[in-house]
């Protein structure tokens, strides 16, 4: 069995979501921030008409969170009540995935970087780390 | 089998509608008993049923319309008159009818619902058994009835054994004098009618009589029948339309693109073409908006059933007007309202008509009228349901807001009569005196408040003791497109509805400087006299106040409070287009939607009630947490102080916080009651005291009074200054103890001693009983609204 996966950059590690889930990968979009959201809301963005909340999972992963106008790519996503488009470096190549390659995530790992990552592919330029998308969003 | 399914599906829409149309031919047929186009109508409506479902083998269903129909025929025929029994026989039939079709369109077939009852009961009408009058007597009659149905499944007609009994009650007296009046007015329920309900004798001419003969035109117009009219219209799938309606939105969007890049380019063409699609585009949203907008009416269709039904019930008279029912709304909107419209209109019969008794002895018409009025007013619809009863008294809210716990005595003290009657939204609250199976369960304004608030709509209530009430429910016309002003804060753009706009008011850098006063940490602005509390956006949003050159106050109204809204620039005026949020942003709480701009931007619609909820103290505060700030802010060490002179050049601070107002009166109007000085303020007598004297100086002779008013409860003192300095900031610097009466010690305030007041203390000299501790202290959070002018 295996699983294609849409690959992405952010910071130093590579990761992957579903390719069934991924609708599009683009280029850098302006975003409206919105004030008091909660962190890990990067804004809003005019996708063809159709308005679209960004999610930066930097802060998630420990890391620091984009500055507004920083340009970034974005991976939209399909989820329960539309899409959501996650901030990227850098879009990757789709990936066709064995599912023996797949391990997952080490106990060391702490528990909120846990909900989001389900687990790494061995790859051999590395590991490529699966995001669950929807607990991206119940941050 | 698909096939059948539609011809079922369409069978139960149409019947559904017809039914609608039934229910109101019916009661109208009743004040009407000789109009023949009502007649016709509702046999055809019958009829077509009878027939369909003889068609579609629902035996049951046939069985029920073909007794009707028999019962109809001797309507039709002159054979019989209508009377209330009759009435309540074909009502029930209607009722049973539509209990069918659901079961049908439930299960896909018709078996389990109870009709040899409303068979049985319709035969006996048609027998001439015109004694059991009882809507709901025939339980007892079940099995003759059954087997009388049973050994004749197909009753013919029987054309009336009897038809002398029938001819004989009243309604053919009344028909000759009132008939004309009745035939004009009766068979159109669309624009305005009228109806009564009777509950001792059948019709009361009288009140068919009060009808405005106005009606006579739109009357004609729409007489021959009411229904669709089959070629020139055709059914159309609502998802079919709000998807329309979505992508006629895009269009917009894109539209507004276009005609911005078309603004930078000099090409003539290019600017024409534009021009040409934006004028297209907004003929086709205008065009699809409609296609969406269904009148009122469809709503008020049901109710001369329920006022009649409900009239009966509650023994009371009722005659239902209804003006405006071609008023549109986006029929989306129209669902929502159709639950609050029908409590309301509950409740007006059940609490606000009284019982022709009881209106007898104060001096009414012993027909209570029930008014449903639709307009449109500024880009909304506004609809009024309005009762000549007994009103809201409130006392009697007052009371039972107290017995329920939902205020205190002295909340209640200070709220004028108008915020006590919007009491009645309050969850928990219910005026009825006797809980019936009607209204009075206590759960019913506070939900029609939020119903119709979640449409972007409000609702309000005026009353009048003796002389009824009003209802008022504002709409908006459709939520998918409203009108907005868009601002700019920061870098950021903002849309704020127009239905809360009031007016602009702009502020220079210096007027800004100048013009926004405080009281305590609020800022406030005189608006013609009046004090505005304002609301930063900057801070509403949590973001870092800009040093903007300039600022703009947006003056909104949300729900009965008014305040102003800083901003830094208006932009514009314009049609948006709302997109729904993220769970996550909604959860906020003080955005309504997102919308795009011109230029592709994303801009946030600010939910205006939600952010005056939030920053206004709201009309549901907690109390404890009200005690607590007031208490939290006097303990703080940085307080703001007014400065006032008292005699001989001493300077006197007050704390802000127990200070409610400050006026200025001439010295003519200080009275002595027993040798003490008062004054007439705001209807009342108020002890003034002089701080001059009572810090043991006096005061000069001055033509105006300068007063600092405290109030507490309902407790008010005014007390005369020499003059009101400044308003200062106490940095819990600089003071020290002076020992003498009324003062707590003196500090430096802009370089000047200034003696520090012990306000407890001086207000005691005036009234001991000021600073008592039995008296909450409502006074202290209700001045940053009410303060006024200097």
């Amino acid at each position: 069995m295996s699983t294609q996966y849409v690959t992405f950059r952010i910071g130093d590690a590579l990761y992957g979501v579903e390719v069934m889930r991924v609708s599009e990968t683009l280029g850098h979009h302006a975003r409206t921030p919105v004030p008091l959201a909660p962190v890990g809301i990067a804004g809003l963005v005019n996708l063809r008409g159709q308005v679209v909340m960004t999610v930066d999972l930097r802060p998630r992963l420990g890391l620091e969170a984009l500055a507004p106008e920083n340009e970034s790519m974005m991976v939209v996503v399909e989820v329960e009540d539309g899409s959501i488009s996650l901030l990227v470096d850098e879009v990757g190549e789709v990936l066709n995935l064995e599912d023996d390659q797949f391990e997952t995530p080490p106990d060391t790992l702490p528990a909120h970087v846990r909900d989001l990552i389900t687990g790494a592919f061995k790859l051999d330029t590395g590991l490529l780390l699966t995001l669950d998308v929807d607990a991206a969003l119940a941050a | 089998m698909d096939d059948i399914d539609d011809i079922v599906q369409e069978f139960l829409v149409e019947s559904y509608e017809n039914l609608d149309q039934l229910d109101q031919d019916l009661v109208a047929l009743e004040s009407a008993p000789s109009s023949r186009e009502l007649l016709s109508s509702v046999f055809r409506t019958i009829h077509t049923i009878k027939g369909t479902s003889g068609f579609l083998a629902f035996s049951d269903l046939e069985r029920v319309a073909h007794v009707g129909e028999s019962l109809l025929v001797q309507l039709r025929d002159g054979q019989r008159q209508m009377d209330q029994h009759t009435t309540d026989v074909l009502l029930r039939m209607v009722d049973t009818i539509r209990e069918i079709l659901g079961r049908i369109e439930s299960t896909g077939a018709e078996g389990g619902v109870e009709v040899d009852d409303v068979v049985a009961a319709i035969q006996r009408t048609l027998d001439g058994e015109t004694a059991p009058a009882a809507p709901a007597a025939p339980s007892e009659a079940v099995e003759p009835a059954a087997t009388a149905t049973a050994a004749e499944p197909e009753p013919e007609p029987e054309p009336a054994p009897a038809p002398a009994p029938e001819l004989a009650p009243e309604p053919a007296a009344h028909a000759a004098p009132t008939g004309g009046i009745r035939t004009a007015t009766a068979p159109q329920p669309a624009s305005a009618s009228s109806i009564t309900p009777p509950v001792g004798t059948p019709v009361s001419s009288s009140s068919t009589k009060d009808v405005p003969p106005t009606k006579d035109v739109s009357s004609s117009k729409e007489a021959p029948t009411g229904r669709s009219s089959g070629e020139s219209s055709i059914r159309v799938d609502i998802g079919l339309l709000d998807e329309l309606m979505r992508q006629v939105g895009e269009l917009v969007l894109v539209r507004n693109q276009i005609s911005q890049l078309a603004g930078f380019d000099s090409d003539a063409d290019l600017t024409r073409s534009s021009q040409r699609l934006s004028l297209i585009a907004s003929e086709l949203q205008e065009g699809v908006m409609k296609t969406r907008m269904q009148p009122i009416d469809h709503i008020w269709s049901k109710m001369p059933r329920i006022v009649r039904d409900l009239a009966a019930a509650c023994g009371v008279e009722v005659r239902l007007d209804m003006i405006g029912g071609d008023t549109e709304l986006d029929r989306s909107l129209l669902e929502s309202v159709k639950d609050p419209l029908t409590h309301l209109v509950r409740n007006a019969i059940d609490h606000g008509i009284e019982t022709p008794a009881v209106r007898a002895a104060t001096g009414k018409s012993s027909t209570g009228v029930l008014t449903l009025r639709a307009y449109h007013a500024g880009g909304q619809v506004m609809v009024e349901v309005r009762d000549d009863g007994a009103g809201i008294d409130p006392a009697r809210v007052a009371a039972k807001a107290l017995e329920r716990g939902l205020k205190t005595a002295e909340q209640l003290d200070a709220m004028t009569s108008n915020e006590i009657l919007n009491l009645v939204f309050l969850p928990g609250f219910s005026t009825a005196a006797v809980v019936t199976n009607v209204s009075g369960r206590g759960v019913g304004m506070d939900v029609v408040r939020s119903n119709i608030e979640s449409i972007g709509g409000s609702v309000e209530v005026d009353s009048d003791v003796g002389r009824g009430t009003t209802w008022r429910l504002r709409i908006p016309l459709t939520l998918a497109i409203m009108p907005a002003l868009t601002v700019r804060n920061g870098a950021e753009i903002y849309a704020i509805p127009q239905v809360s706009l009031q007016e602009l008011v702009a502020l220079d850098k210096q007027k800004t400087r100048d013009a926004i006063e405080h009281i305590g940490a609020a800022e406030v602005y005189r608006l013609r006299g009046a004090l505005l509390p304002l609301v930063r956006l900057s801070d509403v949003l949590g973001q870092p106040q800009g040093d903007a050159d300039s600022a703009v106050i947006a003056v909104l109204q949300a729900d009965n409070q008014r305040f102003g809204l800083i901003v830094d620039r208006v932009l514009n005026n314009e049609e948006i287009v709302v997109k729904p949020l993220a769970t996550q942003l909604k959860a906020i709480g003080i955005y309504a939607g997102a919308t795009l701009m011109g230029e592709g931007q994303v801009a946030l619609i600010l939910d205006i009630q939600a952010i005056a909820r939030r920053t206004l103290s709201g009309d549901i505060p907690d109390p404890d947490q009200r005690g607590a700030d007031a208490s939290a802010s006097a303990a703080h060490d940085v307080q703001e102080l007014l400065v006032v002179t008292a005699g001989a050049g001493r300077r006197v601070a007050i704390p802000l916080a127990a200070v409610t107002r400050l006026e200025q009166v001439p010295a003519d109007r200080m009275e002595l009651v027993g040798g003490h000085e008062v004054i007439q303020y705001r209807n009342a007598i108020v002890p003034v005291m002089r701080l001059a004297r009572a810090l043991g100086s006096f005061d000069g002779e001055h033509e105006d009074l300068s007063l600092v008013v405290f109030t507490r409860g309902d407790r008010t003192i005014a007390m005369v200054v020499e003059e009101i300095i400044e308003i200062v900031n106490d940095d819990g610097v600089e003071r020290s103890a002076v020992d003498d009466i009324g003062l707590l010690g003196s500090i430096v305030l802009s370089g000047r001693v200034t003696e520090l007041l012990d306000v407890p203390a001086a207000l005691a000299q005036a009234d001991p009983l000021f600073y008592t501790d039995e008296i909450d202290d409502v006074s202290s959070l209700t001045k940053t609204s009410e303060m006024a002018g200097v």
